[in-house]
């Protein structure tokens, strides 16, 4: 089987990243839905302290290579390495031990549980009480309006609500790397403005985030380095601010052309 | 205002109907009602034991396990095999005292079981179409009932009643039996146990988190197949509890009798909303009363009409409200 070249990913701007080496560092990844090859070939990494985002169009195959770095689908071919450690294929509970915290495409949070629970879910592998608490203050300071739905079946919220209570949640893991599966979707416009906020604010505070987006003008304001997805292939990848002005991005996501 | 439906009035005339036999009968003879209510209590703590472990594993992976009625049966037939082995009967009557260590043996035994029979049958399934593993389920069943009938033989077979027997006070001419009492005794301590573990344990919690949304409870560090493993034990400690109990109550075993019992037990699952446990306790305290109030009442139809009267009743609710007594429609799809 010959396996997709990397000759097709054109680099816009500068590929240097400095010297630190990369935390996430993807290679070849393959996934398929039965015989539907989703991902076809993906390689990206993600250096520690950055911002890295994945932007592409519906169907591109960014869900599902979150998918396969948190565990939940298995890569057919292709490595996955988390802070020198191969990780590909492991189950999920795994990967969250290892410090990989994911927050969905579709949120995925339990809407017959409170606020509350959902975030002490967050923090299932935890043992020290002291920190969770701490953490559920912490993510009450990003999110003042989950404090006032504590008590509140997290079903019941509105989906703004429920993107914070997603992101939140991921936090309480105390994740060295955070990926956000589409944070803005579906969100009126002044909540995806604090949405990407806190993203830059949770970043400033010392997580690396990978984050996939389809809102790609939004993305790339907050992200350091960026990925162009099409048709499960990197098509592009280079700086944030290069690809915002680039003029292949703008035509094709930015909606300009 | 709401609207009144014609299902509505229906529904509001079964009930009425039912209430004016209910009185019809106890005015007639209150002392069969008492005798009948504390029959219909026993046999409804029965089902609830053992419809716990259908809803518990129907709530995590959507499987009705059609195998629960036959690890029940297994369960009888180990804890009266135990019985038998200890050389003891009713005429020492410290006997009742081992029958707690038996009872405590035979839940392990059915949760370690159950855990096997997941583990071996349905996890390799995980993935597949749902109709596969109801479909291992329900070959399983068969199996175990194999095994009951090369262990136990294929006829009834009667075993020593060492719970003690006898009348405790009497109500208004009526002897209140020592059995019926002790065996919602020993269940309410278990159903309590049981709420307290899926409400308030780390492990029950993660059992909440997968039976909503297992990819969700992955990604929350959350070990699924753990958590499913821990379920069926669960159920399979319930059956167990259920399987000694009831050979006690009917003092006999039978290969067979996992399937009807398993079946009525499903039965209240449904009732009272499958996936929810206050709902299968609910649904099975009521099917037992009905099956009691028909089968002892002055005006009931007799027990040859109870499996057509239960499942006639489960019609009726799931007509009125398809999603069980007190199970709900849920609301975080957004």
């Amino acid at each position: 089987m010959s396996s997709p070249t990397a000759e097709s990913v054109t680099q816009v701007g500068s590929g240097d990243r400095g010297s630190a080496a990369p935390v996430l560092e993807v290679e070849g990844l393959r996934v398929f839905y039965g015989n539907i090859e989703a991902v076809k070939g993906v390689s990206i990494k993600v250096h520690p302290g950055e911002i890295v985002t994945l932007i592409g169009s519906n169907g591109a195959g960014k869900t599902t290579t979150l998918r396969a770095i948190s565990g939940l689908n298995a890569p057919r071919h292709g490595t996955i390495t988390f802070e020198g450690k191969s990780i590909g294929g492991r189950p999920g509970h795994e990967i969250v031990k290892l410090g990989i915290a994911q927050s969905p495409e579709g949120r995925k949070i339990f809407g017959r549980m409170s606020v509350q629970e959902n975030l002490e879910l967050g923090a299932f592998q935890r043992t020290d009480k002291d920190g969770i608490k701490d953490d559920v203050a912490r993510v009450f300071d990003l999110f003042p309006r989950l404090k006032e739905r504590i008590n509140q079946r997290a079903g019941t919220m509105s989906g703004g609500e429920q993107q914070m209570l997603a992101m939140g949640r991921a936090l309480m893991a105390r994740p060295k790397l955070l990926m956000l599966d589409e944070p803005s979707m579906g969100l009126a416009p002044v909540l995806v403005d604090l949405i990407f906020e806190t993203v830059k604010e949770v970043n400033a505070q010392g997580t690396t985030i990978l984050m996939v987006e389809q809102n790609a003008l939004a993305a790339l304001d907050v992200a350091r380095y960026a990925y162009v997805l099409e048709s499960g292939k990197i098509k592009l990848e280079g700086p944030a601010a290069a690809l915002a002005t680039n003029d292949e991005v703008r035509k094709a996501y930015l909606g300009e052309g | 205002m709401r609207q009144v439906t014609g299902k509505g009035l229906a529904a509001v005339g079964l009930l009425v109907a039912v209430a004016v036999w209910l009185v019809w009968n106890f005015s007639e003879s209150p002392a069969a009602f008492l005798r009948v209510s504390i029959i219909g209590l026993q046999n409804g703590a029965l089902y609830a034991l053992i419809a716990l472990g259908y809803t518990l594993v129907y709530g995590i992976i959507e499987l009705i396990n059609f195998a629960h009625g036959d690890l029940f049966m297994l369960g009888s037939l180990f804890g009266m095999f135990l019985l038998a082995q200890s050389g003891q009967d009713a005429s020492n009557p410290a006997t009742w005292l081992l029958l707690i260590g038996i009872i405590a043996a035979t839940m392990v035994f059915c949760g370690t079981l159950n855990m096997t029979i997941e583990r071996v049958a349905y996890r390799p399934l995980r993935n597949a179409p749902k109709l596969a593993p109801l479909i291992t389920a329900i070959g399983m069943s068969f199996i175990l009932q194999n095994i009951g009938l090369i262990w136990n033989g294929p006829g009834q077979v009667s075993v020593p009643v060492v719970l003690p027997n006898e009348v405790l006070f009497t109500i208004g001419g009526v002897g209140i039996n020592s059995i019926p009492l002790i065996i919602v005794g020993v269940t309410i301590p278990l159903l309590l146990l049981l709420t307290w573990i899926v409400r308030s344990t780390k492990p029950g919690k993660a059992m909440r988190a997968t039976a909503q949304d297992a990819d969700g409870a992955r990604l929350m560090g959350i070990n699924v197949n753990r958590t499913i493993a821990f379920t069926f034990a669960l159920g399979g400690l319930m059956a167990g509890a259920a399987g000694v109990l009831y050979a006690q109550a009917v003092s006999t075993t039978r290969w067979d009798q996992g399937f009807q019992l398993g079946l009525i037990s499903f039965t209240a699952a449904v009732l009272g909303g499958i996936g929810n446990l206050r709902g299968a306790v609910l649904g099975a305290v009521l099917i037992g009363f009905i099956q009691a109030l028909n089968e002892g009442l002055p005006h009931g139809a007799g027990a040859q009409w109870s499996q057509s009267l239960v499942f006639s009743i489960l019609i009726l609710i799931l007509v009125f409200k398809p999603e069980g007594l007190l199970g709900e429609q849920t609301p975080e799809k957004v």
